[in-house]
Order: structure tokens, then sequence, then C-alpha cells
């Protein structure tokens, strides 16, 4: 009805059409430098949502050569780091809005500061942007790092020279009489996060610990301490009880954000050293020796679901018709029997394979689901059911949310409308009502007679 | 003004044909004149502002409208709109009068194929004005039934312009009432013609017209509760005739299935208390005509020992019958009436019971100067009318008096229905000015004839003709009244006698006319003339100022010119080009229809107030607090929320004014929100005594956001006249999005929910901005030449 006559025209900075072509002039810049940028790079894609690209930070180039089975595995795996020094003057995680890297590893436990653009702020848009995250904090984490992961949910134990003491479950070649160097095998049962083969052997633990809100749905706990752990300066005497207690520490936790971008937050650095990885672990109080400590194996399963190598789901080729049918309505009738399904894939790394699951349901939603059915499945990735649409009109949503343990999440959500029936789709006689059809009938048959004998008769 | 022409003197039988001639073709010019007068008084809305849609129900009616034109009636009946009620929905072909749409619709179908290439729009816009040309033309046909040629006339002529009428039927006020006063007039004139010819023709033609009045408008239970009532009155004051049962039986008959096969009132026709009255009477009805059957061919001793049985046995079975209708109504849980209908008889049952019906500023009692707004002089000049209506009483004149009482006491409940009275009111003062005329000119020419009579004899031609000469008339009059009750009395014999009492009574009544001196006739001639003039500059002024503005475009005077407010059409606009097709946008339901059919968007609540629930739900998060408040906007899928504020221009319909009524609504069905818990002792403010509740709500915090910023820190509201409580405030869940120029509209988004859960450590000092402000960029917008930039423009096709 109504035309505005020119869309930009509300736009005071675009008035002039000078500043019009420059700003067209310079949004082709932009276009072809994203369009180089991708075809340079394999950038983390819907299609193909592995990270490729890594930027390492370090406190220190030593740690490169101190954790390099970490990173070389990364690299074999197919990842390109990209390490710097957390000082570096030109680090930068994006490039005219368009970000360098798909992953970042924070191995920079003492960084006050970083060099160049990047803040906290920064690491927190890339977060909110859907990138990963992996961040090492040691016994004197910077603030920068708890701020980081403050922002995200885990809560660095507050005295700085806190670390967690276990006196029941320390490790006992490491043994100096302070009990710091911690073995936990207190893993999260979750075949996505950890793979699916079980970590036998403990895992070498030293720094500090952290506690997770409870009603903070997006954090997991990947290991927590022994129910004897505390978190506490080894170095003084404990004059008031530690803050952080038992099992409720925990030493490696995860965060999947709303926008399915996965962090990993460890209390210790040295958790992913060439050191930690090699080194024998028998914990106090068990026979059981192991001549190689679980850390590679935790630390490289974990990296697989950081980097979306495991449990990144996609749903595609969302379909409805009705029973009979096989193009889609834009609108259904209340009544009508529907077909509704949907494929989904897991990334296993390097392609899509079918998600096999029996607890896939469909919702049939308005306000409240009025259908909610288990779908069924092919186990080759289609889940389909068929349902009745209930005897109520309205804007409906087809629905699908799909939520389990360290797989991203799943929100489908198509708008339907459902109409009642048309004037003619109504039964033309019903047959309770014979006795009335009969009753006016014959009324109006006995008045056309007694109009006719009494107008005509004699 | 319109002169008697009957009444003029004539002398022998060829001049008065030829006067009669010449008086039908003076009758049907003044009539055309009263159209066209009827049509443009309408037109100020249109030259003053532009050919658009008024208000809130007619932008719905366009919509309707234009889906009619799109894809045909059996699409429209079956129309199940998904973009309003979300997720509701609403099922627009049984749900609404259809009579306005199909009208507009054929108009449009009938132009187009004459190749007259009219936007939906123009025809939608002009509906109204088309109507009450027609609506003067039914008040001239009914007048003239009830009083003659003369008082129909002078009734149409103060139809046409009757301020209240205007209030509702201006250009581009495209409402039901529109159609619906012209079918209500129609139809009335149509039984007071079958009253006084006793046709069945015309009894069919009623039937119809009852149908296009039911189609029309809800405003048609009047129509079958006055004519009922009018029936019992003929009855019981013994004026019973065959002609009365002719004109009632059918249309109860035909009416009520032609009414049932509107979808909108179905079942309604025979279930609801309102339409209970009609089927009483019809039973009553027969049962006078029974015992005047019964009366005819029994002796009179006979019929007196039948009519004591008959009494007997028909007091049983009524007895029966209202039992079992009282039963009926009883276990209905509204005692089943409508909200609506029970206000009208009780006026304070609204405000005590349904807050959604008190809101509404139309469903108020109307003050003491609105009545002199509406009606001016005709105020005066009806009880008049009702005098010269009672010499003598007809069927038809009771008839008339009969609807005024009525419609006068409706008005008292409700200041909608004064369009309902202002059609009665132009009869009585038809009649009353007419017959004021009538005794006046009859004095003066009286006055002439004896001055000229003077005047021949002293010529010594003595012919006493004058002194006859009003008796003539009268004999004529008696004529014509005979000739007109002849036909029916031809057909039916036993009346015969009852119509000859009457013209014998009123003759012994007329036979000396009233005749006043000539001074006091020409000045209360110029008198009369002089308040018809006041009528006429009234209604002028009513229709040029008060009744033609769209509302949709608000303009204001002041010394530095007219300013033009076009902010809900930017608004509207900038929604339509900005948003995603599905998205939802939460407002109060006032702006619901607005929305839907300028913006396109789904809207949650919409001025056909059908759901009281969803209104409280919308109710309810305005006045809860903003994270309350996300939560159910974002359980309704809502993406934008539109308010209202007139704060900066002094706009006071705005939605802190209606503020209170979002919480009594809302606390209606939500009992944790308490009006107490938003008044300071008893007393709405938004000032620094302000409740926290309040400056804690929803829609305070969207109204006065940023607000501040206008006045340089003091934040001074010009509608409340105060400063407001709280300044300085930021939005944690809603962000604002659009403002329009003068701040009248303000759209806001629902923020997404938070990315990550931050933990319970210490706030960090760099993240505190990771929402970009938006505030800049918008202030600086509104910087820009606002009104060069976007001049709008208007498609008529």
């Amino acid at each position: 009805m109504f035309k505005v006559p020119t869309l930009l025209g509300s736009d005071p900075t675009l008035k002039n059409p000078k500043t019009k072509t420059m700003a067209k002039f310079s949004i082709a810049i932009v276009f072809t430098s994203i369009s180089l940028l991708i075809a340079l790079t394999h950038s983390f894609s819907i299609e193909k949502p592995t990270d490729r690209r890594i930027l390492v930070l370090l406190d220190d180039l030593a740690l490169k050569s101190s954790h390099s089975i970490f990173f070389n595995s990364l690299q074999a795996r197919g990842f390109e780091l990209d390490f710097k020094l957390s000082d570096d003057p030109k680090i930068a995680l994006q490039r005219y809005g368009q970000h360098l890297y798909d992953g970042l590893v924070l191995f920079t436990p003492t960084t006050e500061r970083f060099g160049g653009s990047l803040d906290v702020a920064a690491i927190l848009d890339f977060v909110d942007s859907g990138k990963d995250l992996i961040v090492a904090a040691d016994a004197s984490a910077s603030d920068l790092i708890r701020n980081i992961a403050a922002e995200c949910g885990v809560d660095f134990d507050e005295d700085p020279s806190a670390v967690v003491i276990d006196h029941g479950s320390y490790a006992v070649s490491g043994s100096e009489g302070d009990h710091t160097l911690i073995a936990a095998d207190d893993f999260i049962q979750s075949d996505v996060l950890l793979g699916s083969t079980i970590i036998k052997a403990p895992v070498l633990f030293k720094g500090i610990g952290h506690s997770l809100n409870p009603a903070n749905s997006l954090v997991l706990k990947v290991l927590s301490a022994s129910p004897s752990a505390y978190s506490a300066n080894p170095k003084s005497k404990l004059s008031t009880p530690p803050s952080l207690t038992g099992s409720s520490i925990s030493l490696v936790s995860v965060v999947q954000a709303r926008n399915n971008a996965r962090v990993v937050f460890s209390g210790s650095l040295d958790l992913f050293s060439n050191k930690f990885f090699k080194s024998p672990v028998q914990k106090a109080g068990s026979s059981n020796k192991y001549a190689k400590s679980g850390n590679e194996q935790f630390v490289t399963e974990l990296s697989k679901w950081v980097f979306h190598e495991r449990g990144h789901l996609k749903a595609v080729n969302v379909r409805h018709h009705r029973v009979g049918e096989t193009d889609e309505p834009a609108i259904y009738r209340i009544n009508d029997d529907l077909q509704y399904s949907v494929e989904i894939y897991e990334w296993s790394g390097s392609s899509w394979e079918p998600y096999i699951a029996n607890d896939v349901q469909i919702q049939f939603y308005m306000m409240s689901p009025y259908v909610l059915k288990t779908m069924s499945t092919n186990k080759k990735g289609l889940y389909h059911a068929s349902f009745k649409v209930p005897d109520v009109y309205g804007v409906f949503q087809f629905k699908v949310e799909y939520q389990r343990l360290g797989y991203t999440s799943l929100s489908l959500a198509k708008q339907i409308p459902v109409r009642p029936f048309r004037h003619n789709e109504y039964e033309r006689f019903i047959p309770t009502a014979f006795p009335y059809y009969g009753a006016s009938f014959s009324t109006m048959a006995a008045f056309f007679i007694f109009s006719f004998v009494y107008l005509y008769s004699k | 003004m319109a002169v008697p022409v009957d009444h003029l003197t004539k002398q022998t039988p060829a001049s008065s044909t030829l006067r009669l001639a010449f008086g039908n073709v003076l009758a049907f010019f003044i009539l055309l004149l009263i159209g066209v007068l009827a049509f443009s008084i309408r037109l100020f809305s249109v030259i003053k502002y532009e050919s658009v849609i008024h208000e809130f129900d007619p932008y719905f009616n366009y919509r309707v409208t234009q889906f009619l034109t799109k894809n045909g009636i059996y699409d429209f009946w079956n129309w199940f709109d998904d973009r309003t009620w979300y997720p509701l929905g609403r099922v627009i072909g049984g749900t609404v009068y259809p009579g306005l749409t199909l009208t507009a619709g054929t108009i449009w179908k009938v132009l187009q194929s004459f190749n007259i290439p009219l936007s939906v729009e123009t025809v939608c816009v002009f509906t109204a004005p088309v109507f009450s040309a027609f609506a003067a033309w039914a008040t001239y046909l009914l007048t003239k039934e009830v009083k003659g040629t003369g008082a129909g006339l002078t009734a149409a002529v103060l139809l046409a312009m009757v301020p209240s009428y205007i209030s509702r039927s201006v250009a581009g006020s495209y409402d039901n009432e529109a159609v619906a006063i012209f079918a209500l007039i129609f139809t009335f004139y149509l039984y007071v013609k079958t009253l006084n010819t006793g046709s069945l023709f015309y009894a069919t033609l009623n039937s119809i017209s009852y149908f296009y009045m039911v189609c029309s408008w809800g405003g048609y239970t009047f129509i079958i509760n006055l004519i009922p009532m009018h029936v019992l009155l003929c009855i019981v004051t013994g004026r019973y005739s065959s002609r009365l049962y002719i004109a009632y039986a059918p249309l109860v008959v035909l009416g009520t299935l032609l009414a049932a096969l509107v979808p909108v009132v179905g079942f309604n026709a025979v279930m609801t208390s309102e339409h209970f009255a009609s089927f009483l009477v019809f039973i009553v009805i027969h049962v006078v005509a029974l015992a005047y059957y019964i009366k005819g061919i029994l002796s009179p001793k006979m019929f007196k020992v039948a009519a004591t049985l008959v009494v007997s046995v028909g007091l049983v079975i009524c007895c029966a019958v209202v039992a079992v209708l009282v039963a009926v109504v009883a276990s209905s849980p509204t005692k089943g009436w409508s909200g609506r209908s029970l206000s009208l008889l009780d006026p304070t049952y609204a405000s005590k019971y349904i807050p959604i019906i008190a809101s509404v500023s139309e469903h108020q009692p109307p003050t003491w100067p609105s009545y002199f707004m509406d009606l001016n002089v005709l105020a005066f000049l009806v009880p008049a009318g009702i005098i010269a209506c009672f010499a003598p009483l007809s069927d038809a004149s009771s008839f008339v008096i009969l609807y005024l009482v009525m419609s006068v006491y409706f008005s008292g409940v409700m200041v909608r229905l004064m369009l309902v009275l202002a059609p009665a009111a132009c009869i009585m003062s038809g009649i009353a000015l007419s017959e004021a005329f009538d005794v006046l000119t009859r004095s003066i020419k009286f006055y002439i004839s004896n001055l000229s009579e003077s005047l021949q004899i002293d010529a010594g031609d003595s012919v006493p003709a004058n002194n006859v000469s009003p008796q003539n008339e009268v004999l004529k009059n008696e004529k014509k009244e005979d000739t007109l009750k002849e036909r029916p009395s031809r057909k039916n014999k036993k009346k015969e006698k009852e119509n000859i009492e009457k013209p014998s009574v009123k003759s012994k009544t007329e036979k000396r006319p009233l005749v006043l001196p000539v001074e006091a006739s020409f000045f209360a001639l110029f008198l009369t003339v002089l308040l018809g003039g006041f009528y006429v500059v009234h209604s002028v002024w009513a229709a040029a100022e008060a009744y033609s503005a769209p509302s949709i475009v608000l303009t204001s005077h002041s010394h530095d010119g007219l300013h033009v407010f076009d902010d809900f059409r930017e608004a509207y606009a900038w929604l339509s080009h900005n948003t995603e097709v599905d998205d939802k946008v939460a407002s109060w339901w006032d702006y619901g229809y607005q929305t839907t059919a300028m913006a396109n968007r789904t809207v949650i609540v919409d001025n056909n107030t059908w759901n009281n629930t969803h209104i409280a739900t919308v109710g309810t998060a305005m006045s809860s607090p903003e994270k309350a408040a996300w939560e159910i906007f974002n359980s309704l899928d809502v993406k934008y929320v539109l308010v209202v504020f007139g704060g900066l221009v002094g706009y006071p319909s705005d939605d802190i004014n209606k503020f209170l009524w979002m919480v009594r609504i809302g606390g209606g069905v939500f009992p944790h929100i308490k009006e107490p818990d938003y008044l300071r002792d008893g007393q709405y403010r938004i000032d620094s005594q302000a409740t926290p509740t309040m400056l804690n709500s929803l829609m305070y915090k969207l109204s006065y956001f940023r607000f501040v910023e206008t006045d340089g820190g003091k934040g001074y509201d010009r509608v409340r006249r105060t400063e407001i409580g709280k300044k300085h405030f930021k939005l944690t869940h809603f962000e604002e999005v659009f403002t329009t120029h003068h701040w009248m509209v303000r759209i806001y988004k629902l923020k997404p929910q938070r990315n990550r859960i931050r933990g319970k450590a210490k706030k960090s000092k760099s993240a505190k901005n990771q929402n970009p402000e938006i505030g800049h960029s918008l202030s600086k917008r509104s910087t820009g030449s606002w009104l060069t930039e976007s001049g709008w423009s208007y498609g008529f096709g």
C-alpha cells in the first residue's frame, strides 16, 4: 500500500551520491577480499564444521617444544597451527570483519595483557561467533584468564595462590609431600566427549581448581576431583576452611554455548605437556600402576570434541506432507493425516555419517505440544513420524528440540497453519438428524396440500 | 426548506393534478440535492487530509475487502487468517459481519466490469458517504409513510447532515455502521410500509432488508427487539389488525431463517436471549389472531365463553413457554446474554465485570455536551415531534415514537449508540419542523387570501372560497388517507369498520385548523429558519473540524504553522520494510488491525477482542518487569514490541494512559498483577512518587527509554505534565530498533537469549559493552530533514 521513494533515502549518511559510490566501492573490495579468503583457506563452514586454522598463543616459546606431542597430534589430524607469543603486537582474530581462525588455544596462564587488538571482549566475541577455544590456566593464573573463564561460567578459585591438593588420590610417583600432583580418574560418562574407548589410566593434573554453577546448563564437568580434594595454598597453613572442596571441584570443564561454540577450560597447563603424557602413573592407595598416564588419550579425545570432529549434528531435508501426497502444503486442515520426516547426520571429522538414535521426538506445537511423538528411523539418518493433526485450528509449529549431552543442540521449528473445515467439507446429511429432516419436509408437503385444498376446493 | 407541497391550495381538480405532479418533480429534485449534500458534506476528510482509511476497525474491513476482491467470495467465507491472534489464528469468514465487505466488493466488481479502474481503497473510502445518501432517502421514505412528503423531505435533509451520523460516515470511515444505518432505516421503512399497506410483497422485502442489516452490523438485535415491542404495543392498545400480522409474522419466520444463514450469527438467531422477545411476541400475535378470528365467527355471547377458555389455555401455554425459556436461559453461565448486551441493560455491568468492554471509550455512557454536539437543535425539536406524532396517533407514528424512546435509552448507555438515536431524532425533528411550517405558512396564506378576498370584495366579487380553503385541504387529505387504506380493506372486510372510524375521528379534530396571527407567524417562521440555519452551520463545522480527522495522521496548529504527525504510518512502513514476513509484533490490541493491514506483520492481539485470555497475556507482559515480560513474549514467538508514546508531542491517547487498562485486564486473568501496586495512594502517576512496580514495568521502560535525552536531562512528559520518575535506565532484554520522528511509535526488538551463561565471579570490566549501542545512530537519524525525505505516495491501483 505504501511506497517509500527510496530505501536508502532514510539513511542520512548515504544521501550524497558521491559517498554512495564510495560505499559501493568499499563494499566491493570487502566482498572480493572475503571471497579470496574463502577460496584460499579451508574455513569452518556449515558443511564442514571441523576447525582448520588454529591460533595458538603461548607465554613462552619453550612451551612449543614441551607440549609438542599435543601440537603434533593436532597437526597430524590436519589442523594448521599458527604459533604466536601472547605479547606479539600483530595478533588479530579478525580482519575486515572476517575471522582469520576457526579455533584458539590459550596456553598463556600468566599473561595479563595480549598484544595487538586481542582482549577479553575480542575473545568472547570470537566464541559468540561460533568459534572454539581451549584455555589452560595454571597455579598463577592471571586475571585475564579468570575473566574469560568467568564470562563463560567457569569460576576459578579466587585465591591466587591456591592449588588443588588431594591427600587421598595423589599420584605416587610425583609425590614431594604436598600432594598437588593429582591422579584424577573421575571422568564424565559420555562417549561423545571422551570417545568410545574407556580411559583406563588416571589423568595427571597439577594446577588450580574451579567451580561451576549447577544452574548453568551450558557447562559440564569433564574431569572432577576426588571427594578428598580441596583447594588451598600448599605452602601456608590452613587457617580457614577452603572454599572449594571435594568432588565439587572441577579440574577440566567444557562449555558448549548456545550457538554451539565449544570451549575447554583446564586448571592445569601441564595436563597437555609431553612430560605428563609420557610419565607413568600410580594413584595413591591403588596397586594398579600404569606405564603411561591417561593424559594423551584424554586430551586427544577432548580436542576432537572441542574442534567439532565429534558430536556435531545437522538436520536437513525437513519434509512434511499429507499421507498419500508428496507436495508440501501451505496449510493443513484439522484431522488431516500427515507425515513428517527429517534427516539427521553427524560429522565424523571428514564426512557426514547418519546419526542413529531412538529418542528423537517431533512436537506439533501451539503454545504447548499437541502431539509429541518419538520418530522412527531407518538407521540411515532418516527420521519420520506420521500423525493426525489435532482437532484444533491455529498456527502450529513442527518442532524438533534435540539436546543431548555433548552433541550440538538441534532446534528446528517450522510454522504451519491449521485451518478448520471449509463450508463444503462438512457432511451434507447427518444420520442422527433424519427425524428432523422428515419433520420439516413432511410439514412442507402438508402445507402445500393444505393450501391447494383450501384454495381450490369448492 | 422543504415546503409541504401537498398542502398548497388548489382550486380545480386539473390544476391540483398539475400541482401534484409539479410537487413530485420538485420533491424528486430536492431528494437528489439531499443525496448530493449527504455525500459532499462527508468529503471534508478527503479534502483536508487525503483519501485514506481512518481509525482502527476500518483498516481491518479494508484488509478483508482486499482479500475478497482478490480471492473471491468462497475463499473469503472460509478464510482462516494466520496473521492475527498468533498462534490461535482467527476464522475471519465465520466471525465477521460480511455486509459491508460484500457491499464494497460488489461496488468494486461492478465498477471494474464497466472498466472504471478505481482501486479497492478508493471504493472503501467512499462507501460510507454514498450510503449516507441512501440513508437520507430511506429516512424520506420512512417519514413519508408516517407523516407525508413534507415531513419526509425535512427529515431527510436533517439526517443528511446530522453530526452524530457524520462522525461515523465521513469518507474513509469504512466501518459497519456506514451501511448499517441505511439498512436499519430502510428496514423500518419497509416495516411501516407493510403496516400501512398490509402487502405481503413489502413484508418479504422487509425480511430481505433485515437480512442485509444482519449481514452488516451486530446492531440488528435492536430491530429484532424493537419491532416485537411495537407489535406488542399495538396489540395491547387494541390496534391489532391483519396488517400488523402480515408485517410481523413473515419477518420473524423469514428473517430468522435468513439471519441464521449469516455465519457469524448462525444458531445464535434462535439460541440467544436477544432473539427471544421476537419469538414470544410471535406466539402472542398468533394467540391474538386466533382470538380475533373466533370473535368473528362466533356470536358475542359465545365469544365470551370462548374467550375465557382461550385466555386460560393461552395463559397456561404462555406460562409453560416462559418456564422453559427461563430454565434454558438460567442454565447458561451468562444467563444467555452476551456481555455487550448486558451492559446495555445495566450500564454499570461492563465496568464492574468486563474491563475489556469498559476500556473502549465508545462503550462509555455519553456526557450531556455530547448530545448537544451530536444532535444540536434536534434535541429541542424532538419533543415537538413527539407531540405531532400523537396528533393523530397511527400505527406508523406510534412506531416512530417507540423507536425514539428506545434509542434515547440506549444512547444513554453507550455513546456509540448515539448513532441509532440520530435517525429517530431526525425523523421527529423533521415532523416537528414540517408541522410548524405547515401551521405557519397556512396562517400566512390565510392572511394573504383574506387580503385578496377583501380586495375582491372591494371589486364587488364576493366568493366565499377562502374560508373553505383550509377545509378543502383537510378533505383532500382525508380522501388521500382513504384511498391509501382502501386497498387492504378491500382484501379484508372485517377491518373496514375501524378504518372508517379513524378518519372520522381525525376529521373532527382537524376541522378547525390552527391559525396564528400573521405577525407571530412571520416571526416564528423567521425563528424556525434561523434554528435551521444554526443547525446547518453547526453540522458543517462538525463535519469539517470535529469529525474529519483520520486519526492515523494527526495535525496540530501552532504559532509557526501546521504540524503533521505521520508517525503511525512511518512506523508501520518501517516494520514492513525492515522485518521478516513471519515476524510477530506485539502491541496493545488497539494497534493490531493497523499492524496487519499496513505493516503486513503477524500480531498477537487485535481489535477483534474475542479472546480475553490472550489480551490479558499481553497486558500482563506489559505490566511485568523486563525479564518476565521477555519470557512471556518469547513464549509467543514475539520478535518486536510496539508501543505508542505521546509524552514528547503531547498526544494523549498513548499507551501510558491506557496502561491501567492493561493492568486491569491482565490482572483479571493473572492475579499476580494487582492494580494497587501501580497506584500511589489510589493515584496513577509516573513521576518520582510512582510505585517501584510502575517504574519497573515494561510499559514504563519502553515508553521512557532514552526519553531524558530529548530535553537535556529533565524528562518532562507533556501529556502527564510532569517530570518522569525514573530517568536513566538501561534495557537488558529489549533493544530499541526504531523510534519515529515525533517519538509517537517506538519499536523494540527482543534480544536473543545470551549465548553464554556468566559465572558468579566478579563482573569483568571489559565485558560491559557487548551489545552495540544503537541510540547514537538513532538520534542522528531523527535529526535529518524528515518530512522531505519520506513524502508518502499513494498507489491507486
